[in-house]
């Protein structure tokens, strides 16, 4: 399919091309390297600046110990474990809404005005400002309850989670051949039970796909976090408290004076781009083994 | 036989009553999506309106954000969130034009895959991760080096100079709209790789055939092919830009004042709700940062669901969806 560009311009036509077109053709791509190269460099620093500065603060203690006040010792352990509880509790909440709301998109629904309009208003949610998640939160939970609590935190969660479930469910459930569909129909299934024995398992890997890029974008979500999970300094178990969570801490230790607070904000940066980094690295390689197993 | 056929039919019976329940779930958990959205609006609406009512339209028209007075108004963050978007699309877009352009086109095919990738990966990085490198190492390298040049050459200039005065903060819009564009730059060129690489083969073959050069291909027909994509690319950008709270937030300097200078702290929406929500004392306090969401919901609602509406258009053109 690839088209022999270079030969061509080069070669055959290369020959009577004028000069100010040739000239156009090599200015053009030279910029167009020179924005790669910038891109990448940027880039590049950052991640750079990350894992040596996220490397120095990283020890024992960031997993053992809770956060510090300023100048003791101290480690995010409250704040990892706060993190892993909303971002499990939010999927656990998000997902299966966002997979059933995909299954609706992708089997009832097709070609229905509802599936459209849902459709379109889905990928609105998608790319909203977290942050307006966060303020919805806090007016009809913290508002109400009268205070702050890691349950909040993982509804706001839950809430950026649905619409990536939603799109990558039902992208996926769209891959697996009518045919598959069809013969189970054939056999006397009725659509649910089509979609448990057939649809879901032929796009097993897509679905958890799906799972794996919600997880990786609510893992480093802050705003919705700042007035609904709020931060705790100490260990806590409690959903119906604030919780300590790694964005917020990092948050708040990074702003602060205190250069071992701003030590522990870049050791939890790191930890959090880690994380999500390899989701994102897992996610692509499972869909692109689902995908090869459809053409395959 | 008897008892066989009546479980029989006592077994399709529970199958089609399982398949309404799944049916009912099902519809019911996509409806779910659209009431988040009507209930987003209506909770934020209900909880500004004390705000809303009190200030009016000079809510929108006015600098003054003063919480001992009791007065608010949007206009300095509003003012932020438009400068800093307009600074990170002006640094992004030709940027990541070029990579896509650059990755789609000229890129040996075995670099291809690992800068895509890459890229793309780098998408997926939280913003606050953005926001605390711009605080860190972004900001004292603009004090100490960018912003003085700026102000030395580019300060005394007429026309543009008043946007380059002031002491050099570190700090502030400029540096904001700089990280925006660091943040969104990934992004952008994930999406305009996307639009560009289903330009149809065909029309690029046809192109070359009539000897136009690599680059006149790249002009005349992947730009104006793919144009719907490439606007929906942008403002789905814009949207980012102009709703991402914490890579602004970290150095923005949380200042509530229009001054001309870009270099000056100043504020943003979000910028604004994330410092001062959890600090606000007073009813209408709260009210006038919820009312602050609502705005900004509203403004991104319009830039994304006008990006959804355009690459919806390219992808019916391209024949992707049924």
């Amino acid at each position: 399919m690839r088209v022999q560009r270079r030969r061509r311009v080069a070669g055959v036509v290369g020959a009577t091309v004028q000069p100010r077109r040739r000239i156009m053709n090599v200015v053009g791509f030279a910029l167009s390297g020179v924005a790669t190269l910038i891109g990448v460099a940027v880039l590049a620093a950052l991640l750079w600046t990350l894992v040596s500065r996220g490397l120095q603060g990283m020890s024992p203690a960031v997993f053992q110990l809770s956060t510090p006040a300023p100048g003791s010792e101290g480690g995010l352990a409250n704040a990892i474990f706060g993190s892993l509880v909303m971002t499990m509790l939010g999927i656990a909440i998000g997902g299966p809404i966002g997979l059933l709301a995909g299954t609706y998109l992708s089997e009832y629904g097709r070609g229905t005005v509802l599936a459209s309009v849902i459709r379109f208003i889905n990928d609105v949610l998608l790319s909203a400002p977290s942050i307006v998640v966060g303020l919805f939160v806090y007016t009809i939970v913290v508002m109400n309850v009268g205070h702050f609590s890691a349950i909040a935190g993982a509804l706001s969660l839950a809430i950026i989670a649905l619409p990536v479930m939603v799109r990558t469910s039902e992208d996926m459930l769209q891959l697996v051949p009518n045919s598959l569909r069809e013969a189970s129909a054939a056999l006397g299934a009725n659509p649910w039970r089509t979609v448990f024995s057939t649809v879901y398992p032929a796009a097993r890997n897509g679905l958890l796909t799906g799972l794996l890029l919600a997880v990786a974008r609510i893992s480093g979500e802050t705003a919705p976090l700042l007035f609904t999970a709020l931060n705790n300094q100490f260990w806590n178990t409690d959903l119906t408290k604030p919780m300590a969570n790694l964005p917020v801490v990092i948050f708040q230790f990074a702003m602060s004076p205190y250069e071992d607070w701003q030590q522990l904000a870049w050791a939890g940066a790191l930890l959090i781009t880690t994380f999500v980094l390899v989701l994102s690295v897992g996610a692509r390689f499972l869909a692109s083994a689902a995908r090869s197993r459809k053409s395959g | 036989m008897v008892a066989e056929a009546l479980s029989i039919q006592a077994l399709l019976r529970r199958e089609r009553r399982v398949e309404r329940a799944f049916r009912g779930l099902s519809t019911t958990s996509a409806i779910i999506v659209l009431a988040l959205l009507g209930g987003v609006i209506v909770a934020l609406a209900y909880d500004a309106w004390p705000a809303l009512r009190e200030f009016g339209w000079s809510f929108v028209t006015e600098t003054r954000w003063n919480p001992v007075t009791e007065k608010f108004g949007a206009l300095a963050p509003l003012y932020g969130t438009v400068v800093t978007s307009i600074i990170a699309m002006a640094l992004a877009v030709p940027v990541s034009f070029g990579i896509a352009i650059f990755l789609t086109e000229t890129c040996p095919t075995w670099l291809r895959g690992p800068i895509g990738t890459g890229i793309e990966l780098l998408a997926s990085i939280p913003s606050i991760v953005f926001g605390i490198w711009g605080l860190f190492v972004l900001a004292p390298v603009l004090q100490h080096t960018v912003q003085p040049w700026l102000i030395e050459h580019l300060g005394p200039l007429p026309g543009i100079g008043f946007l380059f005065q002031g002491p050099p903060f570190g700090i502030g819009l400029l540096t904001a709209g700089l990280v925006l564009a660091i943040m969104v730059l990934p992004f952008i060129t994930s999406v305009m790789r996307e639009v560009f690489s289903i330009t149809p083969v065909a029309l690029k073959e046809a192109a070359y055939g009539l000897g136009a050069t690599q680059w006149e291909v790249v002009r005349g027909v992947v730009i104006p092919w793919s144009r719907p994509g490439i606007i929906g690319g942008l403002m789905l950008g814009l949207g980012r830009a102009l709703g991402e709270t914490m890579a602004v937030t970290f150095v923005i300097g949380n200042a509530h004042r229009i001054t001309g200078s870009l270099l000056a702290p100043g504020t943003t929406i979000s910028a604004a709700i994330a410092n001062e929500f959890t600090e606000a004392v007073g009813d209408l306090y709260t009210s006038a940062l919820i009312a602050l969401g609502l705005l900004l919901f509203v403004i991104t609602f319009i830039v994304i669901a006008a990006a959804r509406l355009l690459l919806m258009r390219l992808e019916a053109r391209s024949g992707r969806r049924e």
